[in-house]
């Protein structure tokens, strides 16, 4: 069995859900809604990768390499962000993260 | 001159009125005058019920009611000031009074001062205008003379209270409307005079404005007089509709012409000059306290000595015994609303004597004889002897201020206690009072040669000589009443002076009142002697139409004056007769066997506690118009605005976009997740639809 592009779309979209799925079911650690991103992120990756080999065409890896840089950034600041929230208010469990609540 | 009379107590009221208002502004600074302490409500209060005394509580059962406790209110600086400034100009207009009185009662130099313009509109014109005739110079000597040695008395009375200056600017004000009412041209002018009065009583009985019950007897005594006002505005409009006008000259002018007519309402045929007379009177009926409409006279007692003295004695509730005898050429001409007149006269000669006859409250007794004597002055006018009304409202008024004043002067040496039954034993104590109190309650009751003896004769005899069954009414409940009044009289001299002191506390701390109480009480005793015989030739008989000249009318038909004076001795001793039986009966019952009135009243029971609640008026009054109106009021209140305006209206619609932005809020619950799956709906929905739309690919 070759492995061609409809496996890649197809993981790509299995990490995607499970990302999405992440951010919603999850009840305990904002640290798990920015590591459910960064599965998404993942899975855009695989896409933009398994769509550049497949088209043949190099500008979808560098775009790839772009989100990963953004995904880095965006991590360190989402985790600095975190680290200063629990300094403010003791916890980092979603449940207690409502602030906005109206 | 005239101009002075009326308008110097005015300045007087300005004056005292400004200091009171300074003195308040100086007290608290910067800010409106604090709300009244309000003591009496404190049982009401959350804490009291669950137990615990609250302190305010306490703190008024201590304090006697009569006394102002605005412990932290120091006397007002310039109180002397406000006192002198008041009680002298009142002097100087009532020295100008008695050359008013000289000028034009026994000299006969009628004066007419118009001020200027009050209203022009289309044919109503009225102006300000001062009438002085024999009529008014009467009253103005009346007013002035009480009200001086009232503004007197209450310097020494009200020495203790603090708002001193305000009670002087309310009395003169008082004064000024009374002034006002009695030199009126027009009917719109008494009608100003008339709310004057109304408005100063209102303030002067809720002075203590602290007092629960003070307040609820200044509400009682407004919505009372308002009752008889509906009817004298309403008499007012008629007397308009039918003269064009409301200047006395013109309406009397037109007055004959107006027999036979009538109005013509709702399929009734009204005979116009009853209807005018019947309800003018009703206004009369009002302010003089008259059967049916007398429910305020007793409570307005609440207020503070002197003022009771002033309004309920001599001045006020005599506007309407007044107002009848300006408008005596109209009453000449409705035989049938003089019939009425005295068919309330009598009937409230004789209810508020039986009232008294009962009554505990020192100042109710008082009171009610008032209203009794009021009674007796209403037969005189409704039976066409409008000078003799006059004489006996002359006479009465120093008998009665005198009364009142020396039941001041009991109530401060007793400390504020009004009770009869705790007095007893005080003529030791208190003897120049107790001296001028028994002159007063002499010509009250008609002893000869008082001055009540003269003009309470003069009204049963003038009764006498009218024919009719209205007429016989009114001799048999005059003749009655004067024996009831007499024994209320001993009855209140006998346990208030004599017997065995009853409050032993009290009575040993009783001592004789101030020199400025003393004075006005030593004037008004001798004037209650000496009033009557020199007056007597003015008032009655031949000289009445002399002296009163054009001011009273009496009809061609009308000999009241000079049948009197063909009477058999019989009718003219059947006074004296009664008065001394009431005497006696009270001597009976009060000196020699003090136990016979307990056992009367234990027997009695019914009937005692009958007349100790004034007939029940006031529970027939509370369930037939108060309750009625309270639940109507409240109707409006709860049904009409709560639940109408406040549920439909404005707030309703206000709460109801409340309710809908309270359950959009509720969207916003803070959680992260919330909002990414909301996201999530919204970008598959996008997502979904430009896929099946096919956005941007044709």
């Amino acid at each position: 069995m070759t492995i061609g592009l409809g496996h890649y779309l197809s993981v790509a979209a299995i990490l995607f859900t499970l990302g999405i799925f992440g951010i919603f079911l999850n009840r305990k650690n904002v640290i798990v809604i920015l590591m459910s991103i960064e599965l998404i992120l993942l899975a855009v990756n695989i896409n933009l990768v398994a769509f550049s080999a497949f088209l043949g065409d190099i500008v979808g890896q560098v775009y790839a390499l772009i989100v990963l840089t953004v995904a880095a950034a965006e991590a360190a600041i989402g985790l600095a962000i975190l680290v200063a929230y629990f300094r403010n208010r003791g916890s980092i469990a979603v449940d207690d993260v409502s602030l906005m609540k109206g | 001159m005239y101009e002075a009379i009326v308008f110097l107590p005015l300045l007087g009221a300005v004056i005292a009125g400004a200091i009171a208002l300074i003195g308040a502004r100086n007290r608290h600074p910067g800010e409106d005058p604090p709300p009244p302490h309000d003591d009496h409500a404190a049982p009401l209060a959350p804490e009291h019920i669950h137990g615990a005394p609250a302190p305010e509580a306490v703190h008024a059962e201590i304090d006697h009611p009569g006394l102002e406790k605005d412990e932290t209110a120091e006397p007002t600086a310039g109180s002397q000031a406000a006192e002198l400034i008041t009680t002298t100009l009142l002097a100087i207009s009532w020295v100008l009074s008695c050359f008013a009185f000289v000028e034009v009662g026994l000299q006969g130099h009628d004066a007419h001062v118009t001020l200027f313009n009050f209203i022009t509109s289309g044919d109503l014109k009225v102006d300000w205008a001062l009438r002085i005739d024999p009529l008014t110079v009467v009253m103005l000597v009346v007013v002035t003379t009480v009200s001086g040695l009232v503004h007197l008395y209450s310097i020494g009375y009200m020495a203790d209270d603090p708002h001193k200056p305000r009670f002087f600017s309310y009395l003169s004000f008082f004064t000024f409307a009374m002034l006002m009412l009695v030199t009126s041209d027009n009917l719109a002018q008494l009608f100003f005079g008339w709310e004057g009065v109304g408005l100063a009583s209102y303030l002067l009985i809720g002075f203590w404005f602290h007092k629960p019950e003070a307040n609820a007897a200044a509400i009682k005594a407004f919505i009372v007089n308002r009752v008889g006002d509906f009817g004298f505005a309403l008499g007012i409009f008629a007397v308009f509709l039918l003269t064009g006008s409301i200047a006395f000259d013109t309406v009397f002018a037109q007055a004959p012409s107006l027999v036979g007519k009538s109005f013509h309402y709702l399929s009734f045929n009204v005979d116009a000059l009853t209807l005018i007379c019947l309800l003018l009177f009703m206004g009369a009926m009002g302010k003089s306290a008259q059967f049916l409409l007398h429910t305020w006279l007793p409570d307005a007692m609440e207020g503070p000595t002197p003022v009771s003295a002033l309004i309920h004695a001599a001045t006020m509730v005599t506007a309407g015994v007044f107002m009848v005898a300006r408008l005596s050429p109209l009453f000449e001409l409705a035989p049938v609303a003089k019939e009425f007149v005295v068919f309330i006269g009598a009937t409230t000669a004789i209810f508020a004597a039986t009232v008294a006859l009962v009554q505990n409250d020192i100042k109710r007794i008082v009171a009610y004889s008032t209203c009794s004597q009021l009674g007796y002055m209403f037969v005189a006018m409704g039976s066409g002897a409008y000078s003799i009304g006059m004489f006996h409202l002359f006479t009465h008024a120093f008998f009665k201020a005198l009364l009142f004043l020396g039941s001041g002067s009991v109530i401060l040496a007793m400390h504020h206690e009004q009770d009869v039954r705790k007095m007893g034993g005080l003529w030791r104590k208190i003897p120049l009072t107790y001296a001028t109190m028994v002159i007063g309650t002499l010509a009250l009751t008609g002893f000869p040669l008082t001055a009540g003896f003269f003009s309470k004769d003069a009204i049963i005899e003038a009764d006498d000589v009218v024919a009719g069954t209205m007429a016989s009414y009114g001799f048999i409940m005059t003749v009655g009443a004067a024996a009831l009044t007499s024994f209320y009289s001993w009855r209140l001299i006998f346990k208030t002076f004599h017997g065995e002191p009853h409050d032993h506390h009290h009575y040993e701390g009783a001592h004789e009142s101030a020199k400025t109480m003393l004075v006005p009480l030593v004037i008004l005793a001798i004037g209650s002697i000496a009033a009557g015989w020199p007056a007597l030739h003015l008032f009655t008989g031949s000289g009445a139409e002399e002296f009163f000249r054009n001011s009273l009318m009496f009809a061609p038909t009308n000999t009241v004056l000079e049948d009197m004076e063909h009477l058999p001795l019989t009718i003219t001793l059947a006074p004296t007769a009664m008065m001394i039986g009431g005497f006696l009966v009270a001597w009976q019952f009060y000196i020699r066997r003090p136990d016979i009135p307990a056992a009367l009243a234990r027997d009695q029971g019914v009937l005692y506690r009958f007349l100790l609640n004034a007939w029940y008026f006031d529970r027939i009054y509370d369930f037939i118009f108060v309750r009625p109106a309270m639940w109507l009021g409240r109707l409006f209140w709860k049904g009409g605005d709560g639940f109408v305006i406040d549920g439909f209206g404005p707030d309703g619609v206000s709460a109801r976009v409340l309710d809908v932005t309270r359950n959009v809020v509720r969207l916003q619950t803070g959680y992260l997740y919330h909002y990414a799956f909301a996201m999530l709906i919204g970008v598959a929905a996008a997502v979904t639809w430009f896929m099946f739309a096919g956005i941007g690919v044709h």
